[in-house]
């Protein structure tokens, strides 16, 4: 399968990079590190008239940790984030996720920021996201912008960006004292994508629950926070039932998803399931 | 239009003129003239395109030749040195580790990598560091035999090695 013919610029600089978007409009298409664009430009889903090639803008990699947040530089691979030493003890959650995207090689090549800007509805970044309250920085010609996870996924393969904006970093709070986060994910057995994808993260008090903030991927059009499933985990000391009790709510309010592999109501149910088990890991793992 | 792209290949430097959407795999078989390096699914599944760009594996079906530009790249052919195997095809070799060989190449860069990030795997993490590489033959038990037979060639050789 060969992409359709496009035109190609790498350019050396974001500046240089915003001034395409400005030029092409829709007609252009960013390429970080291509794991989403080039399968569908390959599937000619995707037509792309321009191609603005970020990878060899430097600056836009690496991880730095704040206080209190880490920011991730947009071009960060799966692979670098799954093995950083700062995030694993500071944001071990994103790690945790990066850990368990397609296999070793796609990890090696897709980008978080590539990732996001995507916003595939099986993508596994986005529950951590959502879970997380990161934010995305994101920069045009009229300047830099940061935008709340909660607000950038807009709908499938939407986001908040506009068409002349780059994804320069992300941005994750580090881990408070008495808080735990976990991962928990239904692979498709042939892709690696999500069917279903669940993070939470749980702050524990007294063995009590005092918040808890849940990010589903996968089910729906577009990832959410399980809001039903937050409420219903407040107050109560985490167990088998209290836990289930609280994930039977992980479907609420959205439109679940059907496809070959999965009927929306299986999928409604692989929430639960899945919610069940991030929220109990998370709270194990809670000091 | 298209674009000048240099690349090392193999430790040869080639220089070329290539349309912007020529895919890296095609690049590397059609004007390379390296066909070691197979098509399999062609949708970034089935890992037989596997080629290591700067000691990395990754899939040169989902890349564009112009994105390997200035890279250093490795296939099949780069592994063997003064007609003396790699660790890693004397493995495959010895323990049996292919049958119908197409899926052979990607399962040996992706090993590379793999030893090199971790020296000494346990089974289940060489399983875990091949799942983007399909066997059609369902070969896997030899397949990891044989990754296990360069990692205790490779640590002999090197002594022992740290994770990175």
């Amino acid at each position: 399968m060969i992409p359709a013919a496009f035109e190609y610029f790498s350019p050396q600089s974001v500046k240089e990079a915003i001034g395409l978007l400005e030029k092409h409009g829709d007609d252009a298409k960013i390429l970080a590190g291509g794991h989403s664009l080039l399968p569908i430009m390959k599937l000619r889903l995707a037509q792309p008239k321009v191609i603005v090639d970020i990878g060899r803008i430097s600056g836009l990699s690496g991880i730095k940790a704040d206080g209190q947040k880490v920011a991730i530089g947009a071009l960060t691979t799966h692979d670098a984030i799954e093995r950083d030493a700062v995030l694993k003890e500071k944001c071990p959650l994103l790690a945790e996720t990066a850990a368990v995207i397609g296999d070793m090689q796609v990890r090696n090549r897709g980008t978080i920021g590539g990732s996001a800007a995507h916003a595939d509805p099986a993508a596994d970044y986005p529950a951590a996201l959502l879970a997380l309250g990161a934010e995305i920085v994101a920069i045009g010609p009229k300047g830099t912008r940061t935008i709340p996870a909660g607000e950038f996924f807009v709908e499938m393969l939407t986001t908040a960006l506009k068409p002349t904006e780059i994804i320069t970093e992300l941005r994750v709070p580090v881990l408070a004292r008495g808080t735990g986060a976990a991962y928990q994910k239904h692979p498709h057995p042939a892709s690696g994508y999500a069917v279903v994808g669940v993070a939470a993260v749980v702050t524990m008090s007294g063995g009590k629950c005092q918040s808890a903030a849940i990010g589903v991927t996968g089910v729906a059009g577009k990832p959410y926070r399980a809001t039903a499933v937050e409420k219903a985990l407040i107050g109560q000391s985490l167990d088998e039932t209290t836990a289930a009790k609280a994930a039977a709510h992980a479907a609420e309010g959205v439109d679940p998803q059907g496809d070959l592999y999965a009927s929306g109501q299986f999928r409604a149910h692989l929430a639960s399931v899945y919610t069940k088990r991030a929220v109990l890991l998370a709270a194990s793992r809670a000091k | 239009m298209k674009r000048a792209v240099k690349v090392t290949v193999n430790g040869k430097a080639y220089a070329h003129e290539v349309e912007p959407r020529l895919l890296l795999v095609h690049y590397i078989r059609d004007m390379l003239g390296l066909t070691g390096t197979h098509v399999g699914c062609d949708t970034s599944n089935c890992g037989a395109c596997t080629i290591l760009i700067n000691g990395r594996a990754v899939k040169s079906c989902t890349l564009l030749a112009v994105q390997a530009e200035g890279a250093s790249i490795q296939t099949v052919e780069g592994l063997a040195t003064d007609g003396k195997l790699h660790p890693i095809q004397e493995g495959f070799w010895e323990e049996h580790g292919l049958q119908c060989g197409f899926c052979t190449p990607g399962m040996m860069l992706t090993a590379v990598d793999l030893l090199q990030r971790n020296p000494d795997p346990t089974e289940e993490q060489i399983r875990m560091g091949i799942e983007g590489n399909l066997c059609r033959c369902t070969g896997y038990q030899h397949i990891v035999n044989s990754i296990q037979h360069a990692a205790r060639k490779m640590r002999g050789a090197a002594g022992r090695a740290t994770p990175r």
